[in-house]
């Protein structure tokens, strides 16, 4: 049984103008890091929104332990919703609550924990990414952006989820803010044990945060390996995106 | 041959223009309609966000009672100015209370006070709910195990139905009040007579159309500026685009919604 993966992608299809997926097949083992490479607009949103219930597909299954998640709703929906967190590219922080508010916002608003309880759970999980109790008051626009990633991982960890999704943790981010937000990432999922999905372009950040690495061209998977085969492997689309060439079987679209 | 071939899609264009338009206009009045739906269904069923609803109450109601009222006491010592002059042209000035009350209570009040809350509270919900999409906020709500429609979409409509006649019944006794001032300050009107005329007159009805029209505005003004925020597209553009049309579809629908309330109101 253990060979179920905790979640997977089966012939998922979405076209918008035109086709973003093209029968993506991809899986992720429980506990494991898998990361999503690939240039922009290549359809790695689009990946995790629709593992996120976010995106419905044309065509193809999302399986969380074996259960397709595509088409469900309500109280199944939200079931599913209660099993994942996201870390949401710009943080997605709600501007008109505080800093523990947002942390607490599944607590208070879904799970109907009494906000003191809330509150105190929410300082915990602040304090897990480096962030003092003071910080609790403050208002997501007094935070600096690195701040507002960390109180975004608070809030994708605070309900223990079984699933974290990050949606290009590093973007935006100086070299030293990342490598910090990397090394709380890789602490909150090992610590966790739980399955991690990410998508990014910075490959600095995909080596630190990923046991698997998986490279999306055209709406499928064209190489899938781990951190240190990057170098190695000689398949040209991971060659020409880790070596940066213009040139390559991946023509740039500007 | 070629010639005909290139004829003929240049021929048809003005047809294909119009049917692109229709069917976008069907389009919009069936996700207008399918989204009030689904905001009425989160309105009436659980989970319920009561603080939110508070929030907008005083968001939507209080904050808007100075320029409601502000409003409402210009146009009713306007109204009554106006009502004097024409009155007077077949020596029926006396009937200035009365036909000042009632486009009061009948019309000016719920309309005015609905195009003010159209301005100030559909503008500031297009762009709040826009703002949350443009930054991921409504996904993030959604993988929160939180129905935006329920914590943003269900408080609003709530709350400005349920506040809009209510700051209709201020504007009515400002807007008379607007009316009174002019006739008693400026036109020499007994006091007396005029508050008395105008009781005498007045009747339940006259009150309670107006609040009921207020109601309706209410929604429809939650509703534009819900629906268009919600579904802003292309960042702070977009936010822009949403604010702007929230605001103008809610204006036209309330004079529309107003006249066939008005022709049910004065069949009934």
């Amino acid at each position: 049984m253990t060979d179920i993966p905790k979640l997977e992608w089966k012939g998922v299809r979405k076209r918008f103008d035109g086709p973003v997926l093209d029968g993506l097949d991809l899986s992720v083992a429980a506990g494991r890091s898998l990361v999503i490479i690939g240039g922009s607009g290549q359809g790695k949103s689009v990946t995790i929104k629709i593992a996120m219930g976010l995106v419905r597909p044309d065509a193809g299954q999302v399986l969380v332990d074996g259960e397709d998640l595509i088409g469900v709703s309500g109280a199944s929906r939200r079931k599913l919703f209660e099993r994942i967190g996201v870390l949401f590219q710009g943080a997605a922080l709600f501007d008109s609550l505080s800093v523990w508010e947002n942390v607490a916002f599944r607590l208070i608003n879904a799970d109907g924990v009494p906000r003191k309880e809330a509150k105190a759970r929410a300082v915990e999980a602040l304090g897990r990414v480096h962030l003092g109790a003071h910080v609790a008051d403050s208002y997501p626009s007094e935070l600096s952006g690195g701040m507002q990633k960390r109180v975004g991982l608070a809030r994708a960890v605070v309900a223990s989820p079984e699933i974290i999704f990050f949606d290009e943790p590093t973007t935006g981010l100086d070299p030293i803010t990342s490598a910090a937000i990397n090394e709380l990432i890789v602490d909150q999922v090992k610590g966790l044990g739980c399955t991690a999905v990410s998508i990014t372009h910075d490959l600095a950040s995909a080596r630190t945060i990923g046991d698997e690495i998986a490279m999306l061209h055209a709406g499928k998977i064209v190489w899938r390996g781990a951190p240190a085969e990057l170098d190695r492997t000689d398949n040209p689309y991971v060659r020409q995106f880790v070596d940066g060439r213009a040139d390559g079987p991946m023509a740039s679209t500007v | 041959m070629a010639a005909a071939d290139a004829a003929l899609p240049a021929m048809f264009k003005p047809v294909r223009a119009i049917g692109r338009s229709t069917l976008g206009a069907l389009r919009m009045v069936g996700g207008v309609g399918m989204f009030a739906l689904r905001g009425v269904i989160s309105v009436f069923s659980p989970p319920w966000f009561p603080i939110q609803l508070l929030r907008q109450l005083v968001a939507i109601g209080f904050f808007s009672l100075p320029v409601v009222g502000l409003t409402a006491i210009f146009t009713g010592a306007a109204l009554g100015l106006n009502i004097y002059t024409g009155g007077g042209r077949f020596n029926a000035e006396q009937v200035m209370p009365q036909i000042v009350a009632l486009g009061i209570t009948r019309e000016l009040g719920p309309v005015l006070a609905a195009l003010m809350l159209a301005g100030r509270v559909s503008a500031a919900i297009a762009a709040e709910i826009g703002a949350m999409r443009a930054t991921e906020q409504i996904d993030a709500m959604r993988t929160l195990s939180t129905d935006p429609f329920r914590y943003l979409v269900a408080p609003r409509l709530l709350a400005a139905t349920l506040v809009l006649p209510l700051l209709t019944l201020v504007a009515d006794i400002i807007g008379v009040a607007g009316g009174w001032l002019v006739a008693v300050r400026i036109l020499d009107f007994n006091s007396t007579i005029y508050v008395r005329n105008t009781m005498n007159f007045i009747q339940g009805w006259d009150v309670g159309s107006g609040l009921i029209k207020a109601a309706v505005f209410g929604f429809i003004v939650a509703l534009m500026g819900c629906y268009h925020g919600y579904n802003a597209k292309g960042g702070a553009r977009g936010v822009g685009r949403a604010t702007t049309h929230a605001v103008v579809s809610s204006a036209i629908l309330i004079f529309a919604s107003d006249y066939f309330l008005t022709t049910l109101f004065t069949h009934a």
